[in-house]
């Protein structure tokens, strides 16, 4: 519900007239349920923020939060809930702390023994705070869905490396599960990995990979035929004895790649054929 | 001791997104050492299970899949019935023939998992829904 020019009026001049009083209990109410993880001065410190912020905007001539005068409060309130969910605050604990404001205001502007018009415009100003505190928990639920998705893109490259065991051979460790968005981005690494390093080996190791369905030998198979396409020829290891059942029963066929049991039969594969080809090479030089 | 034929109570997870193909899986991992199983029948179960699962939810359009132990008094099992509400399959028989595939996949997911359990069932119509029960016996 939004305010009236009136009643937003009324509550400037509270907020501003007696801004220490509001302040120091707003503080104080808002740290309380959260004693130990949060200063009383450290809360005193965001809320005389939002304090400050909400008098400007009320200033403005603001009646609601969603309007245009808001967008700078909306700002700094968005910018307090993503600083909590960054600190690992809840929901309840973030919009708990825009609440106070209510007890605050109910405290300072004597309420309760208030006449009829008092009462009448705390009421009004309670459902604003409302609709504050709501825009809170909303922007905390954004604030840690992008935390998310930025750890599932931090996930992502964690769990990809492409490295270089030798001269002419990389390898790309894959570890957990291998689904379509991480199978691009093995890709990609891997064949960057092989034009930066001019590697002609790549060894795919699927040892950390609990369960090889087809759509991981499907995403493997690709990035092997992928590979050949550049000229690189690729081994795939870590086949344990359950997997190669599985695979046999499944009745996929790994056709012509050359696939081990651990990387370091891979790796020996690799370097005795480059090995070879090297003393070949050096033999007709000769 | 459970009598023979004893099924007790099925753990049921919904299938309705990528990550929940890998909740299955893990689900029938856990069933599967629970159960005893070795590590290979673990590894085909849930080779199977993760195959069945992304059939229900590429070509079901989602579904769930139940979880259950079982017991006929000589051996322990573990029994995965997946169930969709999808378009069905037409042609079982072309759909279980290894390297069929109306996506985009190896064709060997279905025929691929029959051949990974002890017992499988597919039942199926067209328009209703098809609902796939596979098991897998401790040895």
């Amino acid at each position: 519900m939004a305010l009236n020019a009136e009643q937003s009026e009324r509550l400037n001049v509270l907020l501003t007239d007696r801004a220490e009083e509001i302040s120091a209990r707003w503080a104080e109410v808002a740290a309380a349920p959260l004693r130990g993880r949060l200063t009383v001065a450290e809360a005193a410190r965001q809320t005389l923020d939002l304090q400050r912020q909400l008098q400007a905007t009320l200033r403005a001539g603001a009646t609601d939060v969603a309007s245009d005068r808001s967008a700078e409060l909306r700002a700094v309130l968005s910018e307090f809930s993503r600083g909590r969910a960054r600190q690992g605050f809840t929901a309840t604990e973030t919009a708990t702390t825009v609440l106070a404001l209510k007890t605050a205001i109910y405290d300072v502007a004597g309420v309760e023994k208030g006449d009829e018009a008092t009462l009448r415009d705390y009421v009004a100003w309670t459902s604003f705070i409302d609709e504050l505190s709501l825009f809170t928990f909303e922007s905390y639920t954004k604030a840690r869905e992008r935390i998310i998705t930025e750890q599932n893109e931090q996930l992502l490259e964690l769990s990809t490396p492409v490295v270089k065991l030798w001269e002419g051979v990389v390898s790309v460790p894959l570890v957990g599960t291998l689904d379509s968005a991480r199978a691009q981005v093995v890709m990609e690494r891997l064949l960057q990995a092989l034009i930066d390093t001019g590697s002609p080996w790549a060894i795919i190791d699927i040892t950390g990979v609990p369960a090889v369905d087809t759509q991981v030998a499907q995403h493997v198979l690709k990035t092997v035929m992928a590979a050949r396409l550049m000229g690189a020829e690729c081994i795939v290891s870590g086949i344990r004895p359950q997997i190669a059942q599985t695979i046999v029963a499944l009745g996929i066929e790994f056709g012509d790649i050359v696939t081990k049991a651990s990387l370091a039969d891979a790796l020996r594969h690799a370097i005795k054929m480059s090995g070879s080809e090297l003393a070949r090479s050096q033999r007709r030089a000769a | 001791m459970s009598a023979a034929g004893d099924v007790e109570a099925a753990a049921v997870q919904a299938i309705s997104g990528d990550e929940d193909v890998v909740r299955v899986r893990q689900l029938v991992r856990t069933a599967a050492v629970a159960a005893k199983l070795s590590l290979v029948d673990q590894t085909k179960l849930v080779t199977a299970a993760s195959e069945l699962a992304r059939n229900t939810l590429v070509y079901g359009g989602g579904g769930k899949a139940e979880v259950s132990h079982l017991d006929n008094g000589a051996r322990r099992g573990i029994r995965i019935v997946f169930s969709d509400s999808g378009p069905g399959i037409p042609d079982v028989e072309l759909a279980l023939t290894d390297g069929y595939t109306s996506g985009g996949g190896l064709g060997l997911g279905l025929s691929g998992a029959r051949r990974l359990v002890d017992e499988f069932e597919l039942e199926t119509a067209v328009g209703v829904g098809t609902t796939v029960s596979v098991t897998k016996w401790a040895r």
